[in-house]
C-alpha cells in the first residue's frame, strides 16, 4: 500500500507553507511591507538574482553547447565538475569563494594589489555568490535541451553556407529556446534564495549584501512577524516561479 | 561541371563503396532498399560524413580526399540540400526558410527577402511566404524545401526520398512537378529513393545500388528492361511506357497503343507489373483488355515464377509460372498474344 506514505509525504510538504499562511498577521501586512528595510531587501534581492541570471546565461549557455556538442578528452570529468556545486553545501561554496576572491585569495590578492578591486563583502560578492550556486542549474537544463533537439536542423543550415556561429545562433538556440527559459527561471529562483554562500562572502550589510533570505533569518530573532510576512513575499515570488514553469513540468510527461 | 565521386567508407559493420559521376544537368537516381547506403552517399556529397578513402571532385574543386588531406566542410561546398523530412526551420516563416542561404551568402536582408519571394513564386507558393513550416501541407513543404536548397545557387544538388513523406494522392503531383524543376536546374542532381517509378519519372541516368555497392546503372528505361540481378528485376522489373492519352487510349512514344481506364488526357506515364501480363498462343477472347502480338525474346526463371520478355508494339515483360511456360510451350523466338486489364495499368500524369 504506497498511497499512505504518499500522502504523507505531500502532507510534510504542502503543511508547513500552510501554516506559514496560517499565522501570517494579515492586518499588518501592508505596513510591513512598505518598510524601507524590506523594500531595500525585495530591490536588492531581485537585483542580483536578476545579474546572477544574467551571468549564468552569457556563460552557461555556451558550456552547455559545448557539454552537449563538442568532443573532448575528459568530457565527462568537466560535467562532474559542472554539477559538484549543485551538491556542495553552499556555506562550503561561500568559504572555497572566499578562499579564491577574498583579499587574501588565491586570486582576490592580486586583483587587490593590481586594481584595488576587493570583492568579498560587496553588492558583486552576492552576485558572484548567486551565480556560482545557481550555475549548475541552467547548464544542466540547457545541455538537456541541447541534447533533446534534432541535429540534423544543424546540418541542413551548414549545407546552406551558416558558419558554426550563425548555425548556432540562428538555428540551435530559437529550437532549444523554451529549454533556456526554463533553466533560466530554475536559475533565477535558486538565486533569489541563496543565504549559505552569500552570507559567508558578502556578509551581510544592509543595503548592501542584505538579501531576502538573509533579512527573513535575522527578523526572525527580533521581529518574528516581518520575518513571516518576509517569507509570505519570498513565497509568492516562488509561485510566480512556478507558474512561469508550469508548462514544462505542471502538465507532466517531457521535461528535464 | 561535372560530379566526379569514388566513395569509401566503413560505419560499424557497414562498407560503402560507391563510384559516381554526373554530368551538367544530368539528373542521376540512386534506387536502393532501406540501409543499402543511399543516404550514406549523400552524407559524404554534402560533407556531412568525411570519407575514409576515395574522392569527391566537383568541377576543379576537390572537396574530400583523404589520401591528399583536403576535407572541405558543408558551408563552403555550394552543395543544396533536401532533406528527407525538409527539416525546414521552424521557427522561420516560409519565405526567411528560403532566404536562410542568401544571407549566409552575403545578400542584404531586404535582397534575400525579395529574391526568396521570387522562388516561392516560381514554386507556385507566391502567398504562403509567412507562413510557419508547420501550417505547411506536405507538398508544399517540399516545395520550400526545395526553393531553400536552390536559392544559393547550389552547383549541386541532392534530394534525400524527396517524396516519400507525401501522401500517395499528392505524391504523383508532386512528383510531376519536381521533374519540371530538375530539369531547369543547371548543375548535377543526385536523387535518392526507394520508390522505382521515382527513378523511372525523373532519371535521366540510374544508379542501382545493394548493400553499398553499385550493382546496375543505365537509363530508367534500360534498367527496367534488363535488370541485371534478380533483386533489381523485383526491384524495377515494372512494364514502363510514356504516352498521351485520350479518352483513356493512349498512344505510346515508342509506338503501340494501349488502354488504360483513367488515364487523365494529356502526357502520362504507364506502368503496370509483368505479374498483370497474361500470355496466349492465340489471341485471347474478351474486349475489356489489352492484347497485342509478339514474339518472345528471352525467358528467364526467377525462383518459382519465370519472367518472358516479349518482343512487340509495345514491348512487355511477363512474369508466369512455370506450369504456364510447360502448358504454353514457351520458348524464344516463339510468336504469342500479350494481354492485360485495362484496369490494371496505371497512368500518371507526366509533364514535359
Amino acid at each position: 500500500m504506497l498511497w499512505l506514505p504518499a500522502a504523507l509525504a505531500l502532507a510534510f510538504l504542502v503543511l508547513p507553507l500552510l501554516a506559514l499562511l496560517l499565522r501570517t498577521p494579515w492586518h499588518t501586512v501592508p505596513d510591513l511591507l512598505l518598510t524601507e528595510e524590506v523594500g531595500r531587501a525585495l530591490r536588492l534581492s531581485l537585483v542580483c538574482a536578476t545579474s546572477a541570471t544574467g551571468i549564468c546565461l552569457v556563460l552557461g549557455v555556451p558550456l552547455a553547447w559545448v557539454l552537449a556538442r563538442a568532443r573532448f578528452p575528459g568530457r565527462s570529468l568537466v560535467r562532474a565538475l559542472v554539477t559538484v556545486p549543485l551538491v556542495l553545501p553552499p556555506v562550503v561554496g561561500g568559504v572555497a569563494l572566499l578562499l579564491l576572491l577574498g583579499r587574501r585569495g588565491v586570486l582576490g590578492s592580486h586583483l587587490d594589489r593590481w586594481f584595488g578591486i576587493s570583492l568579498p563583502f560587496t553588492t558583486s560578492a552576492v552576485v558572484v555568490a548567486e551565480a556560482f550556486v545557481a550555475l549548475p542549474f541552467l547548464v544542466v537544463a540547457v545541455e538537456g535541451a541541447l541534447r533533446g533537439a534534432d541535429r540534423r536542423y544543424e546540418d541542413a543550415a551548414a549545407t546552406l553556407g551558416a558558419s558554426r556561429l550563425t548555425i548556432f545562433r540562428r538555428v540551435t538556440l530559437p529550437l532549444v529556446l523554451p529549454g533556456v527559459g526554463a533553466g533560466a527561471v530554475l536559475c533565477f529562483a535558486r538565486a533569489l534564495g541563496e543565504f549559505g554562500a552569500t552570507i559567508t562572502f558578502a556578509g551581510s550589510y544592509p543595503g548592501v549584501t542584505r538579501t531576502m533570505p538573509l533579512e527573513v533569518y535575522l527578523a526572525l530573532e527580533t521581529d518574528p512577524d516581518r520575518a513571516v510576512v518576509l517569507s509570505l513575499l519570498l513565497l509568492a515570488v516562488s509561485v510566480a516561479v512556478l507558474v512561469g514553469l508550469r508548462d514544462r513540468w505542471l502538465t507532466g510527461g517531457g521535461g528535464p | 561541371m561535372r560530379l566526379e565521386a569514388d566513395l569509401r567508407l566503413v560505419r560499424d559493420r557497414f562498407r560503402l563503396d560507391v563510384r559516381l559521376e554526373v554530368g551538367a544537368a544530368e539528373v542521376v537516381v540512386m534506387l536502393g532498399p532501406n540501409g543499402a547506403g543511399k543516404s550514406t552517399v549523400l552524407s559524404c556529397l554534402a560533407g556531412l560524413l568525411a570519407l575514409d578513402a576515395g574522392h569527391v571532385r566537383l568541377g576543379d574543386d576537390v572537396h574530400d580526399d583523404p589520401s591528399a588531406g583536403v576535407f572541405v566542410p558543408p558551408q563552403a561546398r555550394g552543395v543544396g540540400v533536401v532533406f528527407q523530412d525538409y527539416l525546414l526551420f521552424p521557427h522561420l516563416t516560409a519565405s526567411e526558410n528560403v532566404a536562410f542561404g542568401l544571407r549566409c551568402a552575403g545578400r542584404s536582408r531586404r535582397e534575400a527577402r525579395r529574391e526568396a519571394g521570387g522562388w516561392l513564386e516560381r514554386m507556385g507558393l507566391g502567398d504562403l511566404g509567412s507562413a510557419r513550416p508547420g501550417a505547411l501541407s506536405g507538398g508544399q513543404a517540399q516545395r520550400v524545401a526545395l526553393a531553400r536548397a536552390l536559392a544559393p545557387s547550389p552547383r549541386l544538388l541532392l534530394l534525400d526520398e524527396p517524396l516519400a513523406a507525401l501522401d500517395v494522392g499528392a505524391r504523383a503531383l508532386v512528383r510531376a512537378e519536381l521533374r519540371r524543376h530538375l530539369r531547369d536546374f543547371a548543375g548535377c542532381t543526385v536523387l535518392v529513393t526507394h520508390d522505382p517509378l521515382d527513378a523511372m519519372v525523373l532519371a535521366d541516368r540510374v544508379v542501382v545500388v545493394e548493400d553499398g555497392r553499385v550493382v546496375q546503372t543505365g537509363p530508367p528505361a534500360e534498367v527496367a528492361r534488363a535488370p541485371r540481378t534478380a533483386y533489381v528485376a523485383d526491384l524495377v522489373g515494372l512494364n514502363l511506357y510514356r504516352g498521351r492519352a485520350r479518352d483513356g487510349r493512349v498512344a505510346l512514344d515508342g509506338g503501340g497503343e494501349l488502354q488504360s481506364s483513367g488515364a487523365p488526357d494529356g502526357p502520362v506515364l504507364l506502368t503496370f507489373p509483368p505479374s498483370a501480363v497474361s500470355l496466349h498462343r492465340s489471341r485471347p477472347e474478351g474486349s475489356a483488355r489489352n492484347a497485342w502480338p509478339g514474339r518472345i525474346s528471352g525467358i528467364e526463371h526467377h525462383g518459382v515464377s519465370v519472367r518472358v520478355a516479349v518482343d512487340a508494339r509495345p514491348p512487355v515483360l511477363a512474369d508466369v509460372t512455370t506450369a504456364a511456360v510447360a502448358e504454353l510451350g514457351l520458348e524464344p523466338g516463339q510468336q504469342v498474344w500479350a494481354s492485360v486489364k485495362a484496369t490494371e495499368v496505371h497512368a500518371a500524369p507526366a509533364q514535359g
